[in-house]
């Protein structure tokens, strides 16, 4: 408590925190994140300097690894693709609260469903693409949806706890993906499958450099297109349908959505496929898009980076394309610039600044002139 | 210098000038108010009316926007509850803030600085055994808190306080969730605190108690004081209802006469258990008909929840049938019901009828989502939904700053608006109405009674379960009082005396045989 006639000479003003008692404008939430990066930038600048390095120049050759040219922005492209499908995956769990960890076994899954199509084979290697295409992809779906639906069912059933159950399957997904990359599928003892044949592959921008010259050299390939996609239908579905209120109300409050008549136990099943689905789909995208065949090391952690990635677009789904194209510009930054960490010290900066900006929302900065009681 | 006369001339509290605005809302206009020391407070008004902002200031959780707290005379500017209590304000809120799962010592204990690392408890628990005999709060400090009634946690609330000091107890609607017995209890506690030397604000939009319990009223009406200091003694609840509502309120509705027709809702010999297990309901049987309000009387725990959550499907039956213009909805899942038109306003309507963190929009059509032209098929057309939430926002006066504001910024009695709102909106067969009108100002609970009888009108069949009484009596066609599990007996006639003695545990039949005996004799 303060009481007026204190000789002491005290600074002025000072700052309270007060909790937000109504509601933001829309705008505070992104200006807030983009105040955030701009904060993480000056404090990454300034570590830069101390350590003798030109901040600015820095910088700028990152944003020119990821953006400069075309052909480094497709390359950012790719590696952003599947951040998206499995940011998604995860925003479409996390909206009822089910804290889906497995995107990465989910991942895993998918791209061995989708193998399967080519190296089983379940279609001989001169098919028409487009019928590669639909195979795999729905045999990607399948896959993931069913690894969603394992942990979804035990949940919804015997409460189990999915975080528990989807974690430790990551670990069986990967595993049973090892067997076979060793055993049945290597390719001249190789841990890795064969090539895939040309028509399974996902198209690329560079398949048309015939037509348009322009597009030489570029890796962004179709799965960028499935991604942008997907986006569409998440958002449709969590916004504009009945089942995505269903999902929101039970995310927010499970005892209203019982009280509005919703069953949830069907609906932790049907959402856990959904996200599994999505992650899924992602694995089948790296695969046939990107390395075009079947190996040990299909994802740097994508499973969990899209965790993060799902988190701080606040679960929109359009949210998710922007997060995970600065992501995978980091990513590809972390290639260029040396020493390599630097990139990945911005990275976590970046973070740090945004999961504290987040604060900022519910609380707000009061300034305060002392001595003004009287 | 007459230390004494100069103490009666200073206040325990005085507040000058208090102005606050929220964004879209003036909750304080240059309030003035004063506390005398030893003496009852209370704060009347609407909800709304802007007394929990004044009381919130006063105890730290918000800065007034301009105005002046001065504590026995010493000016003070709070900026957490901490710094309020160290000045000896202490509020205890009307939703309690303890930890269930502690006992009663670790809750009063809980942020002080003593114990400092190792917890002698059982010194503690002495301590606070003597200080609950002194103030006659009574509690075991050795207990839980989440086994103690209701009325035992407010005790443990108001130790906390005392613990730390508070010699201004601010009492935020203290008697919303006590039974009749409670409040009696409380009024004597509080009595014997101001005996003891502490002054209290008590909080409350209860007119009848006010004018039981206080010496002063000050009235407050959209964030203006229209009434200051007044003694109770002096005026009827008319006119202080007048100064809090600013028109002429009807304590008493103009009920239509009306036929009722079929049976709606029936129930037969129903049996369930509550939360722990416990069973609740031991062969409830009733009947609603169409255009008729039942109400259901009883001491608050006698199984009217657990019945009102068994017809509506979220509580299974153990035997027993709930049938609906002749279906069995024993045991299907809400949907059921929601389908044929049966609408709850549940007893924790936080709780359990809204979701916080989503839209008023996404709020009114909880219900009605699934029906055109809301839900069509698989989609939501957002458009009809934001236009039916504009039109319900309008015909209940919902205030908010707008139909996209999430519904934990919404004050409690528009949270009440909003879940009848949508629940009779969709105009409901049968009504399952739960405390519809607790925590509602006069002037709310006015409007919330019309709402009723109009649907009864139109012919819905309502059962109206309350614990006031003079509610149930001027709504009710018939009154039906449950206890301990079973209907007692059913009242045409609203006969109190009748009706005390079944809510304590006598049935009718018992009460007629008496009755015979003595006229014979």
């Amino acid at each position: 408590m303060t009481e007026t006639s204190t000789p002491r000479r005290r600074f002025p003003i000072s700052f309270q925190l007060e909790p937000r008692l109504t509601d933001t404008s829309r705008w505070l939430s992104p200006a807030l994140s983009l105040g955030a990066v701009v904060v993480a930038l000056l404090i990454g600048g300034v570590i830069l300097a101390l350590v003798g390095s030109d901040p600015w120049k820095t910088y700028v050759h990152i944003a020119k690894a990821s953006f400069g040219d075309i052909g480094v922005f497709s390359d950012t492209l790719v590696k952003a693709t599947p951040l998206i499908l499995v940011g998604l995956a995860c925003s479409v769990a996390f909206s009822m609260r089910l804290w889906n960890i497995g995107a990465e076994g989910q991942f895993y899954i998918g791209a061995f469903t989708a193998s399967t199509v080519v190296l089983v084979p379940l279609l001989p290697d001169d098919s028409p693409g487009w019928l590669f295409l639909i195979t795999m992809i729905a045999a990607s779906l399948i896959g993931g949806a069913l690894w969603g639906f394992i942990p979804g069912f035990l949940k919804a059933r015997f409460k189990v706890n999915e975080v528990i159950s989807t974690l430790m399957m990551n670990y069986i997904a990967v595993a049973w993906n090892n067997y076979f990359i060793f055993a049945v599928w290597s390719e001249g003892g190789f841990q890795m499958s064969k090539v895939f044949p040309k028509n399974a592959w996902l198209l690329r921008l560079s398949d048309f450099s015939n037509q348009v010259p322009a597009f030489r050299g570029l890796t962004t390939h179709f799965g960028l297109i499935l991604a942008l996609v997907a986006t569409v239908v998440v958002w449709l579905i969590l916004y504009r349908s009945k089942w995505g209120y269903e999902i929101r109300l039970i995310g927010d409050n499970p005892e209203a959505a019982r009280y509005a008549g919703i069953p949830i136990a069907r609906h932790t099943i049907l959402v856990m496929m959904l996200s599994g689905a999505l992650a899924g789909l992602a694995g089948m995208s790296e695969i046939s898009g990107v390395v075009h065949r079947l190996q040990g090391a299909i994802s740097p952690g994508y499973g969990f980076t899209g965790i993060i990635v799902a988190w701080l677009a606040k679960l929109n789904p359009f949210g998710v394309v922007l997060v995970s194209v600065l992501f995978g510009a980091l990513i590809l930054a972390g290639r260029e610039i040396q020493p390599s960490g630097v990139p990945k010290l911005i990275q976590g900066i970046i973070l740090v600044c945004l999961i504290s900006s987040d604060f900022l929302m519910r609380y707000r900065i009061r300034i305060v002139r002392r001595a003004e009681e009287m | 210098m007459n230390p004494a006369g100069e103490l009666e001339d200073i206040k325990a509290v005085s507040m000058h000038g208090i102005v606050k605005r929220f964004p879209g809302v003036l909750a304080n206009d240059h309030v003035n108010f004063e506390l005398c020391h030893g003496s009852i407070h209370a704060l009347l008004g609407e909800n709304g009316a802007g007394k929990s902002t004044l009381m919130n200031i006063l105890a730290g959780l918000y800065q007034p926007d301009t105005g002046v707290i001065l504590i026995n005379g010493k000016p003070f500017t709070f900026h957490s509850p901490r710094q309020a209590i160290e000045a000896g304000i202490g509020m205890v809120h009307q939703h309690f803030m303890l930890v269930p799962s502690h006992t009663v010592t670790e809750n009063i204990l809980l942020g002080l600085d003593k114990p400092r690392f190792r917890m002698h408890l059982k010194e503690y628990d002495h301590k606070i055994a003597e200080l609950g005999e002194q103030f006659n709060l009574q509690v075991d400090p050795r207990a839980r808190v989440w086994q103690l009634s209701v009325g035992e946690q407010q005790r443990v609330e108001l130790l906390k306080m005392l613990y730390r000091g508070a010699n201004v107890l601010i009492m935020d609607e203290p008697t919303a969730v006590l039974a009749p017995k409670e409040v009696e209890d409380l009024f004597r506690t509080l009595r014997t605190m101001v005996a003891a030397g502490k002054s209290i604000i008590f909080i409350s939009h209860k007119l009848h108690e006010v004018m039981s319990i206080a010496d002063q009223v000050t009235v407050l009406r959209r964030g203006k004081v229209t009434a200051a200091d007044i003694d109770p003694s002096t005026v009827d609840r008319a006119q202080l209802a007048r100064l809090m509502v600013g028109r002429d309120v009807l304590f008493t509705l103009e009920k239509s006469p009306q036929k009722p027709g079929d049976v709606v809702l029936s129930v037969k010999g129903l049996e369930a258990e509550n939360d722990k297990g416990l069973p609740a309901l031991r062969g409830a049987t009733l009947e609603v008909h169409s255009g008729e309000i039942v109400g259901l009387a009883g001491v608050a725990g006698n199984g009217q929840r657990e019945l009102a959550d068994v017809i509506t499907g979220l509580r299974r039956a153990k035997s027993g049938h709930v049938l609906v213009q002749g279906e069995e909805l024993t045991n299907k899942s809400p949907c059921m019901g929601i389908k044929m038109g049966v609408s709850h306003i549940p007893e924790d309507r936080t709780h359990v009828g809204t979701a916080p963190n989503l839209s008023v929009t996404d709020n009114v059509i909880m219900k009605t989502y699934n029906l055109p032209p809301i839900g069509r098929g698989w989609m939501l057309n957002s458009i009809a939904a934001e236009r039916y939430a504009v039109k319900l926002k309008d015909a209940y006066e919902i205030l908010a700053p707008s139909i996209n504001t999430p519904v934990r910024l919404l004050s409690g009695g528009n949270l009440q608006r909003l879940i009848l709102a949508r629940e009779i909106s969709s105009a409901p067969m049968l009504m399952i109405a739960m405390q519809p009108t607790r925590g509602l100002d006069v002037g709310a609970i006015e409007g919330v009674l019309r709402l009723l009888l109009a649907q009864r009108e139109a012919g819905a069949a309502i059962l109206l379960v309350s614990e006031e009484l003079e509610e149930l009596l001027s709504l009710s066609d018939r009154i039906y009082i449950i206890y301990d599990g079973q209907i007692m007996g059913e009242v045409l006639d609203g006969d109190i005396e009748k009706i005390g003695m079944m809510m304590t545990g006598t049935r009718l039949e018992l009460i007629q045989q008496q009755e015979t005996l003595s006229t014979g004799a």
